[in-house]
């Protein structure tokens, strides 16, 4: 079983202009869906509250790690065993974390965006989500609507 | 901690890593034996493998600590046999995670390029 998550995406923009959208705290908040504190530092917490529709109780906290320019941006974030109200831990330091990574690669029509996301092996393996379960139909709703948008734009 | 909450903990299964549990040749090798469905003893899962009992029961005390293996008795035998459900919530998860990341990139995409 695979214990890592590998993306990548084409973009038609610039490599400084997609570092901008990843690491600027504000630009990031937009397409994230996360209200965050301040700007994002390497070695430091960067705290928040989730802003997508049904998540708004959830706060947001990562570790930033890395903020190579136009190249690497990574941060450490916990997976809390549930997205509950009543589940929702106070503090999050001693929850499991994962590695996120953004890689930057300039092609010719942009930039290709490479994301991982690694250490699901930390995990312990007991996670019910019982709020994803619940909400599943949402967001399959919501990624269609996505889609729609995009397609159509 | 709420009444409720403890209660809640209470019913799900251990905090063990799946992952770690599996992450061992021998184990692996142990769980291809057993996931067809048959349980099996441990001197059968001890056939074959150039190990002992005990090296064996030790690797099936940590699959069975994560709940992928469980003990049954079949009159004075003890057997072993196959539980997929903690691999299948494992995966469900990472599914979920990885939708997740579709998710927010295709918005990434349409910030940047709409």
């Amino acid at each position: 079983m695979n214990d890592r998550i590998e993306k990548r995406m084409e973009l038609k923009a610039p490599v400084s202009r997609v570092w901008r959208a990843l690491t600027d705290y504000r630009e990031f908040g937009q397409w994230f869906g996360v209200k965050l504190d301040g700007p994002f530092l390497p070695g430091k917490v960067s705290r928040g509250q989730i802003t997508h529709p049904g998540y708004e109780h959830v706060k947001w906290e990562a570790v930033v790690q890395k903020m190579e320019p136009e190249q690497l941006f990574s941060f450490t974030w916990p997976h809390p065993k549930s997205l509950d109200k009543v589940d929702i831990p106070v503090d999050y330091s001693q929850e499991p974390k994962t590695l996120v990574e953004f890689r930057l690669q300039r092609t010719a029509t942009g930039t290709l965006l490479l994301v991982t996301e690694s250490g699901f092996d930390q995990l312990p393996g007991d996670r019910r989500l019982e709020a994803f379960r619940r909400n599943e139909g949402g967001w399959t709703q919501q990624m269609k609507n996505i889609e729609n948008h995009v397609a159509a734009s | 901690m709420s009444q409720r909450r403890s209660r809640r903990a209470a019913k799900r299964r251990p905090r063990a890593p799946v992952f770690a549990a599996l992450g061992d040749e021998v184990r692996l090798s142990l769980i291809a034996k057993l996931c067809a469905g048959q349980p099996y003893s441990i001197s059968q899962l001890t056939e074959g493998t150039g190990l002992t009992r005990q090296a064996i029961t030790k690797h099936l005390r940590v699959l069975e600590s994560v709940g992928i293996v469980h003990g049954v008795h079949r009159g004075r035998e003890s057997l072993f046999e196959f539980d997929p459900k903690p691999m299948e919530e494992t995966k469900k998860y990472l599914n979920f995670v990885s939708e997740q990341w579709d998710q927010a990139l295709s918005k990434l995409k349409s910030f940047l390029e709409d």
